[in-house]
């Protein structure tokens, strides 16, 4: 099963590794992991996405309040969601064909460059997902997914 | 006027009223050391193994309910103190490790003695810290000992760059902490007190299981008065020994893999348990799928993330132990009738009567729980027991009349032999006035023996008694139970030191026993010495801790002869 956390972490020497080492120890593997800092705050707000078993999430969310740095973990179904991901392909491509599909998940040609162009969309991750196997034909040569972030509704 | 970071550590452990440092210098924390030297306000050990300082911080921690100190240098310094550090967190002692580090400078160039150490303890302590900036030096020492004794007690480790510790400013330090993101929980949910209170008092069939947490919490007194006004039957943890008087009629003995039959049954059998500070660890519940299948569990802990970690809570409690049983005595006096249950304390007493805690005595042989036993009727009953791990830990806690909390001291949670010998010293430095007795292995004692120096050098007479069976005892009882008997590695016999002679080379007093007169009169005299004293004692070399329930089996299938194997 799918679980997003978010936790509000005070911005210390090693607080991520603190987070992360977390989830290791209780062999727990992470999906996804956003981070940055919350403006005008001495806090960062990390975004995990994570699968597995509700008792096995139960204790990792008590045992990150152990955490001295942790301010907050908010685990939430009510959010919005988005991630982004960016996309090169050859400039040999019908360029108008990738836009419009970009375009289709909130995206769009990005960087054109001599050989190559640069697409980038920002979209639920399951959207992603249905937007990298779109563009399969068009034979990307590199993909890059920044992660999931979340605000609760 | 301006400190160096140096002279701030000094100045920081003197206002945390600090009397000892336990510890062992070296290239990073010269500075420190350099002003250790021209201070008068503490005392500092040298140990002869960082691992050994750390245990001894450990042992006077638990013996006085104070926050031991301990201070190492860095590289090989902080690694020789993880297994210290370790055993600390496993039983939430309160401890402050301080380490030196190569300059900021040379962080991250793999500078000689240079490891990540906060890297390497992060997992073992409660909270730990790198100093980058002197400014920050007395906050973070401030900070450190309050995480160290506050909600649930642990090791907590702060590693100084040496250029950190050389670096000048002002000295400040903070009045009190103000964590936005750490608030413990002291006190417990009234409505969930009043719950559990109305829980206690609808069982039929209840059980205190008493855990470790009592003794930090300082509750056993109050827990000593509930279960007189309650007459509800009680069993302690290896880690609650002596919370309750070992004669306490309510007592059925410690529960577990070695705990008596009385006990686990009232655990397998009861209709509520009543968890104050114990963490339903493998070793106490067995196979978790039969445990205590017909309870209902209130769980009482400072550290939420204990509750319903293994087993599934209905009533839980989340605050300081002592704090919560006084919210909860009014209820508990006006409403529970301790007539109520006295057919199931028969029930159990009858179990305490038909298997009580027994070994075939023999005048032949030694047997290592007539030591034990006679120990405790030889030396006066306010003696601090510490133990090593094994055979010897497990007839300590069976054997041993236990009269008092923090009267044992032992590695529960980690199982670190090598524990019990420093952990006696540091306790003896602790508590000056009173004996310090150290049960140990021929394995055990070996992990540590250099620190019968220190005890020889700072006079801190302590009495190790050796149940000495030439094996490593409880591995060879695994080995004979549940792998027909194949002995890979665990007979000692072919090379064993001559503990007299190894003892005596450093300073310390000798005797060799392998006669029960022969015992009685070496304790006798080892009382007189004023001196750290080894008895070394020969005994049967097969002989098992029973009960016994095997490993990841329900309590309720247990051993308890020698036959049933």
């Amino acid at each position: 099963m799918k679980r997003i956390i978010s936790v509000i972490v005070e911005n210390e020497h090693g607080v991520l590794a603190r987070v992360v080492n977390m989830f290791a120890a209780r062999g727990y593997n992470i999906t996804s992991l956003t981070v940055a800092p919350i403006p005008n705050t001495e806090f960062s707000r990390m975004t995990i996405m994570s699968e597995g078993d509700p008792k096995v999430f139960e204790q990792i969310v008590k045992q990150l309040y152990k955490l001295i740095p942790v301010y907050k973990v908010i685990e939430s179904s009510d959010f919005i969601e988005k991630e982004m991901t960016m996309v090169k392909f050859s400039i040999e491509n019908n360029l108008s064909d990738i836009d419009a599909l970009a375009r289709c998940y909130n995206g769009s040609i990005s960087n054109v460059g001599e050989k190559h162009v640069i697409v980038s969309v920002v979209d639920r991750p399951e959207r992603i997902d249905n937007f990298l196997k779109a563009i399969k034909r068009f034979k990307p040569v590199d993909i890059v997914r920044s992660g999931v972030s979340v605000i609760e509704r | 006027m301006k400190m160096t970071g140096a002279q701030m550590v000094i100045e920081s452990l003197i206002k945390e009223n600090v009397e000892v440092v336990f510890g062992y210098p070296g290239g990073a924390i010269m500075n420190v050391y350099d002003e250790i030297y021209k201070q008068k306000s503490f005392q500092h050990i040298l140990a002869k193994h960082e691992q050994g300082a750390v245990h001894m911080a450990d042992g006077y921690a638990r013996a006085t309910g104070k926050v031991g100190v301990s201070m190492v240098t860095s590289g090989p310094g902080i690694t020789n103190a993880i297994t210290g550090i370790a055993t600390a967190y496993a039983d939430s002692i309160p401890l402050v490790i301080i380490s030196g580090q190569v300059p900021t400078t040379a962080i991250g160039t793999d500078a000689f003695q240079e490891v990540d150490a906060v890297g390497i303890t992060r997992p073992v302590t409660k909270h730990n810290f790198l100093v980058k900036d002197v400014k920050d030096l007395p906050y973070v020492m401030k900070e450190a000992f309050y995480l160290a004794r506050s909600g649930r007690p642990g090791p907590v480790h702060i590693d100084l760059p040496k250029d950190v510790t050389a670096a000048k400013t002002f000295f400040k330090y903070p009045e009190k902490i103000d964590l936005i993101t750490y608030k413990p929980t002291y006190k417990g949910n009234a409505r969930a007190i009043k719950r559990a209170a109305e829980a206690i008092k609808k069982a039929k069939k209840p059980v205190f299981y008493i855990g470790g947490g009592a003794v930090l919490s300082t509750a056993a007194d109050i827990i000593r008065e509930i279960v007189k006004i309650t007459k509800i039957p009680a069993v302690e943890t290896l880690m609650a020994r002596g919370v309750l008087r070992f004669d306490c009629p309510f007592l059925l003995g410690m529960v577990g893999m070695h705990g008596s039959y009385a006990a686990n049954m009232a655990m397998n059998d009861a209709d509520l348990i009543i968890s104050l500070g114990a963490r339903f660890d493998d070793r106490v519940t067995g196979k978790i799928d039969e445990f205590a299948k017909n309870a209902d569990i209130v769980h009482i802990d400072i550290d939420p993330s204990q509750i319903g970690k293994v087993v599934k809570t209905k009533y839980p409690i989340v605050g300081d132990l002592k704090l919560v049983l006084e919210d909860m005595m009014p209820f508990l006096v006006e409403g529970v009738k301790p007539e109520k249950f006295e057919e199931w304390r028969e029930i159990l007493n009858r179990y305490k009567e038909l298997y009580p805690l027994a070994y075939n005595d023999s005048d032949e042989v030694i047997k290592p729980q007539w030591v034990i036993q006679k120990t405790g009727e030889i030396v006066p009953e306010d003696v601090i027991i510490t133990t090593d791990v094994g055979q010897h830990q497990m007839w300590a806690a069976q054997f041993y009349p236990f009269t008092k909390p923090r009267q044992m001291i032992t590695s529960g949670g980690l199982g670190t032999m090598g524990y019990g010998f420093p952990a006696a010293l540091g306790a003896k430095r602790g508590v000056k006035e009173k004996l310090v007795v150290n049960f140990s292995g021929d394995g055990s004692i070996m992990m540590n023996i250099q620190e019968v120096l220190t005890g020889y050098k700072y006079n801190l007479p302590v009495i190790n008694i050796i149940l000495n069976n030439n094996y490593l005892g409880m591995v060879r009882q695994w080995q004979s139970m549940f792998y027909n008997d194949r002995l890979s590695e665990t007979d000692l016999s072919d090379v064993q030191a001559d503990f007299v002679e190894l003892a005596e080379s450093m300073g310390a007093v000798g005797y060799r026993v392998s006669k029960k007169d022969e015992f009685i009169d070496a304790l006798n005299d080892a009382l007189t010495q004023n001196k750290v004293a080894f008895i070394d004692v020969q005994v049967d070399r097969r002989e098992d801790v029973l009960p016994m329930v095997p490993p990841n089996s329900p309590l309720k299938n247990m051993l308890v002869f020698k036959e049933d194997k």
